[in-house]
C-alpha cells in the first residue's frame, strides 16, 4: 500500500497590510509553516499505514526551502519527501498546481491512496485535491470526516454533505481530501528526529516530468489570473436604531433583510 | 494565459520590485530579476519599476470566445429539495445575463424527484434546465455528476458555469474545470460581466484580510463557486417561458467506481459554534416563559438560543449552550443579545461575529462598545415584533 500525502508550506501569518495611502499590499512576512489543515491529511495516512501496512510519501510543490515542512514531517512517521521545485513551475493557478502534483505522483511510481488537506491558509480553495484526481482519472472523496474503514483493495470514508452523511467505499488507486479534525495530529517524535536526520529529501524539476509541455505549468499553463488585490471594505460603524420599540424592530428586520442575513 | 516578461535592456537592477513584491517572489541574479514559485501575479511590480522595464504578455492563443454563451447554472439538491444557493446563483446569473444578452441555463443531477424540482426553477426566470434524473444518481458520487455535467457542458457550451460554494460542489467544480482545462474562482462574493463576456470575480484571500479580483480570459468556460448567502436571491418572473430538457443518460454515464454503503440524514441539533445564527438570552430576561419567548425568536430565524453563565446556573440551558470564558466561543453570521450586560468574559468569545445586534434598555451597558447595531429598549418590546416580522416574511 503506498500512500501519498500533498502537503504545501504557507505563510506563517495572514495578517496582510494594506498602504492605506497607495492601497497596494505590504510584504509579506517570510516566515513559513505547514499548511495546517494538511497536518490531518499526513496523520490520517500514518494511522492507515499502521493498519494496513506500506509507505507514506509526502509530496509538496514550491520552493527548496520546503525542506524544513518535509524534515517535520519524517519526525512524525513520513517515509519518503519528494519536493517539485523549478522556475518552470512559479506562479501556478489550480489547474497547474494540480497538474504537476499529478505528473510528480507518476515521477515518484504513482500510489494507491493520495491524502490531501482540505485547505490551504494561502490558496484557501479546497480545489487542489479533486482537481489532481481529475487529472489522473480516478475517484475522490472531499471533505472526508472520517475513514471507516480500510484495506488493501478500497477504503470507506464518510462525508457530511449539506444534510446527509454519506458512507463511500472507494477502491484504489483513488484520492480523498480530508476534513480537520477528523484526527489529531501526532507530534514530533525526537528520536525519529534522529534517525531520519541523514534521510535526504528528493527535489524534482521541469526536466524529470513526464509531460514536457511547458503550456501545462506555472504562470503559462494556468488560466485564472489576479488583476487586482485590495483591502476589504471596512466593517461597518456602530448604528443605533432609532424610534419606539416596534420601530427599531422593524429597521432591524430591514437591515437584516438587506445583508441577506434573513 | 499571461507570463511576466523583463526587459534586461531597460532593467537598472535598481531592485525596487524586488524590495515591493510582497510575496518575496522576485530575485537579483546574475542574468538579470527572476519570478519565482511565491508570484501571484498581483502586478506590483509591474506598477513600481521606474524603467517600466516589467511588463504582463499574453501568451498568442487561438481560443475563440463567441463560440461559448449563456450562463450554465448546477443546481444542487438537498434531502429531495433545491438547495436555496441555486437560486442566489440564478439572480446574480439574470443580472449579468442581461448586460451581455446571454441566456441563463441550469443543470440539475440527480434520482427521483429531479425533474419535478427542475420544474420550480421556471418560475425564477431559468431558460432551459437540463435534467439527469436517474436512479444511479442518487446520492452524490464526484465521478458520475462530473460526467453528467460535462456532458451538458459539451452540448450547451457555456460562456461560464457557475456553482454554489457547498462541500459538494466544491467537489464537483474542479473536476469539471479540470476536463475542460480551463480556470476556476473558487467562493466569490462578488461577481459581475465585462463587455467581451469574461467574468470579474471578486474573492477573499489569506483568510479574508484582502479581497483578489480574478479573470479567466483566455479559456472557456469560466468556472466560479458562489458562496451561500451573499447574492441576492432571484425573484421570480411573471411569465416563465423557460423549458425542461430531459436529457440522455448512457448507461456508462451512472457507471461509478464509488460504491455508496449508507447515507443518512445529519441531526440538525448543531453545536453553538456552527450555528449561523444564534439569539443570546441574558439576565435581562427573567423567567422561564420569557426564555421561550427569545426561543421563538431563534426559531423563526432558524438557528439556535444560547445564553449568559447566570442563565445556566439558573438551570434554563446547558453548559453547550453557555457562551463565554467558561462555555463555548461562537463567530455566527448574526448573534442577537437579549437582556445581556457585556461583561470581558461574555463578549471575548463573542465578537468574532459577522453582524452583533445588541438589545438593552441600559443605554451605558458595556454590550453596546461591541455591537454593530444597538437597540436601547425593552426586549419585552422589541423581540415579540421581530419574531412577528420574520416569522411574516417566511410565510410569503
Ligand atoms: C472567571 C469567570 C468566568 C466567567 N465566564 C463566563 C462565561 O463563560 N459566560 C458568561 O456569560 N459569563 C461569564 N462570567 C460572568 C460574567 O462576568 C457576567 O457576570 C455575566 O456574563 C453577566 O450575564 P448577563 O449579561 O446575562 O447578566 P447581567 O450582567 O445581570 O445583565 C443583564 C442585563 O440585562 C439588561 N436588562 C434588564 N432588563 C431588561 C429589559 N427588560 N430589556 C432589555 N434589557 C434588560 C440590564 O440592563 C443588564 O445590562 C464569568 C465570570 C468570571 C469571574
Ligand atoms: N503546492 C502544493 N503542494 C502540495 N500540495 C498542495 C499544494 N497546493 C495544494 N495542495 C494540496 O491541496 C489541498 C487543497 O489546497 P487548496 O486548493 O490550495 O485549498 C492542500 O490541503 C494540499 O493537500
Amino acid at each position: 500500500m503506498k500512500i501519498v500525502v500533498c502537503m504545501k508550506q504557507v505563510p506563517a501569518g495572514t495578517k496582510v497590510d494594506i498602504d492605506p495611502e497607495t492601497g497596494a499590499m505590504k510584504r509579506l512576512s517570510g516566515e513559513t509553516r505547514t499548511n495546517p489543515y494538511d497536518l490531518f491529511a499526513l496523520e490520517a495516512a500514518l494511522s492507515l499505514r499502521e493498519k494496513t501496512g506500506g509507505t507514506v510519501t509526502v509530496l509538496t510543490m514550491g520552493p527548496p526551502q520546503a525542506e524544513e515542512m518535509m524534515r517535520d514531517a519524517y519526525t512524525m512517521g513520513a517515509d519518503d519527501a519528494v519536493i517539485l521545485s523549478d522556475r518552470k513551475f512559479a506562479g501556478a493557478d489550480v489547474l497547474a498546481t494540480s497538474y504537476a502534483l499529478s505528473q510528480g505522483i507518476q515521477v515518484i511510481g504513482g500510489a494507491d491512496l493520495i491524502i490531501c488537506g482540505k485547505q490551504t491558509t494561502d490558496g484557501d480553495t479546497s480545489q487542489v485535491g479533486p482537481a489532481i484526481a481529475e487529472h489522473m482519472g480516478i475517484p475522490h472523496a472531499a471533505w472526508v470526516a472520517e475513514i471507516v474503514d480500510a484495506d488493501e483493495h478500497a477504503i470507506s470514508v464518510r462525508q457530511d454533505l449539506v444534510s446527509v452523511s454519506q458512507v463511500s467505499k472507494l477502491p484504489y488507486p483513488c484520492l480523498i481530501t480530508v476534513d480537520k479534525d477528523m484526527c489529531v495530529p501526532r507530534l514530533p517524535s525526537y528520536l525519529l528526529k534522529c534517525a531520519t536526520k541523514e534521510r535526504p529529501v528528493r527535489i524534482i524539476g521541469f526536466d524529470d516530468m513526464p509531460d514536457h509541455d511547458l503550456t501545462r505549468y506555472g504562470l503559462i499553463g494556468s488560466p485564472t489570473s489576479v488583476e487586482r488585490m485590495f483591502a476589504p471594505p471596512e466593517i461597518e460603524k456602530q448604528v443605533y436604531l432609532e424610534g419606539d420599540a416596534a420601530q427599531k424592530a422593524e429597521e432591524l428586520f430591514t437591515i437584516l433583510t438587506d445583508k441577506k442575513i434573513l | 494565459m499571461e507570463i511576466m516578461k523583463f526587459d534586461a535592456q531597460k532593467c537598472s537592477l535598481c531592485g525596487i520590485c524586488v524590495e515591493k513584491c510582497p510575496f518575496g517572489a522576485l530575485v537579483i541574479e546574475e542574468k538579470g530579476i527572476v519570478v519565482d514559485e511565491k508570484c501571484r501575479m498581483c502586478g506590483l511590480c509591474v506598477r513600481q519599476c521606474p524603467e517600466k522595464a516589467i511588463k504582463f504578455e499574453q501568451k498568442a492563443n487561438s481560443f475563440d470566445k463567441s463560440k461559448w454563451k449563456d450562463f450554465l447554472i448546477f443546481v444542487e439538491q438537498e434531502r429531495g429539495d433545491i438547495h436555496p444557493v441555486a437560486y442566489e446563483l440564478l439572480g446574480e446569473a439574470r443580472k449579468m445575463a442581461k448586460k451581455v444578452q446571454f441566456k441563463v441555463n441550469c443543470v440539475i443531477v440527480g434520482g427521483a424527484g429531479t425533474e419535478e424540482n427542475a420544474k420550480k426553477l421556471l418560475a425564477y426566470g431559468a431558460d432551459k434546465v437540463y435534467v439527469y434524473e436517474d436512479e444511479g444518481f442518487e446520492g452524490f458520487r464526484a465521478d458520475c455528476y462530473t460526467d453528467a455535467v460535462a456532458d451538458c457542458i459539451a452540448i450547451t457550451k457555456p460562456s461560464s458555469v457557475l456553482i454554489g460554494a457547498t462541500a459538494l460542489g466544491r467537489s464537483l467544480a474542479p473536476r469539471l474545470s479540470t476536463r475542460f482545462h480551463t480556470g476556476l474562482t473558487a467562493d466569490c462574493t462578488t461577481l459581475d460581466i465585462k463587455d467581451n463576456t469574461d467574468m470579474v470575480q471578486i474573492r477573499p484571500a489569506f483568510g479574508g484580510n484582502i479581497m483578489a479580483q480574478i479573470a479567466i480570459t483566455r479559456s472557456r468556460p469560466q468556472f466560479a463557486t458562489v458562496r451561500y448567502r451573499v447574492m441576492d436571491k432571484a425573484l421570480k418572473v411573471k411569465q416563465p417561458s423557460g423549458e425542461i430538457v430531459r436529457c440522455d443518460i448512457p448507461a456508462e454515464m451512472t457507471k461509478s467506481a464509488i460504491e455508496i454503503l449508507s447515507s443518512r440524514v445529519i441531526d440538525k441539533s448543531k453545536n453553538i459554534e456552527d450555528e449561523d445564527i444564534l439569539v443570546v438570552a441574558g439576565r435581562g430576561v427573567r423567567n422561564e416563559k420569557d426564555v421561550a419567548m427569545c426561543q421563538e425568536l431563534a426559531d423563526a430565524l432558524g438557528g439556535q438560543l444560547a445564553f449568559t453563565r447566570p442563565m445556566v446556573e439558573n438551570g434554563y440551558g446547558d453548559t453547550a449552550h453557555q457562551i463565554g470564558l467558561s462555555g463555548r466561543t461562537v463567530r455566527p453570521k448574526l448573534i442577537i443579545t437579549c437582556g445581556v450586560s457585556g461583561a470581558i468574559q461574555f463578549t471575548s468569545c463573542m465578537t468574532g461575529s459577522e453582524c452583533i445586534v445588541a438589545i438593552n434598555n441600559d443605554a451605558d451597558a458595556q454590550i453596546f462598545n461591541v455591537a454593530h447595531y444597538c437597540i436601547v429598549d425593552d426586549l419585552y418590546q422589541v423581540v415579540p415584533q421581530l419574531t412577528e416580522l420574520v416569522r411574516k416574511q417566511k410565510e410569503e
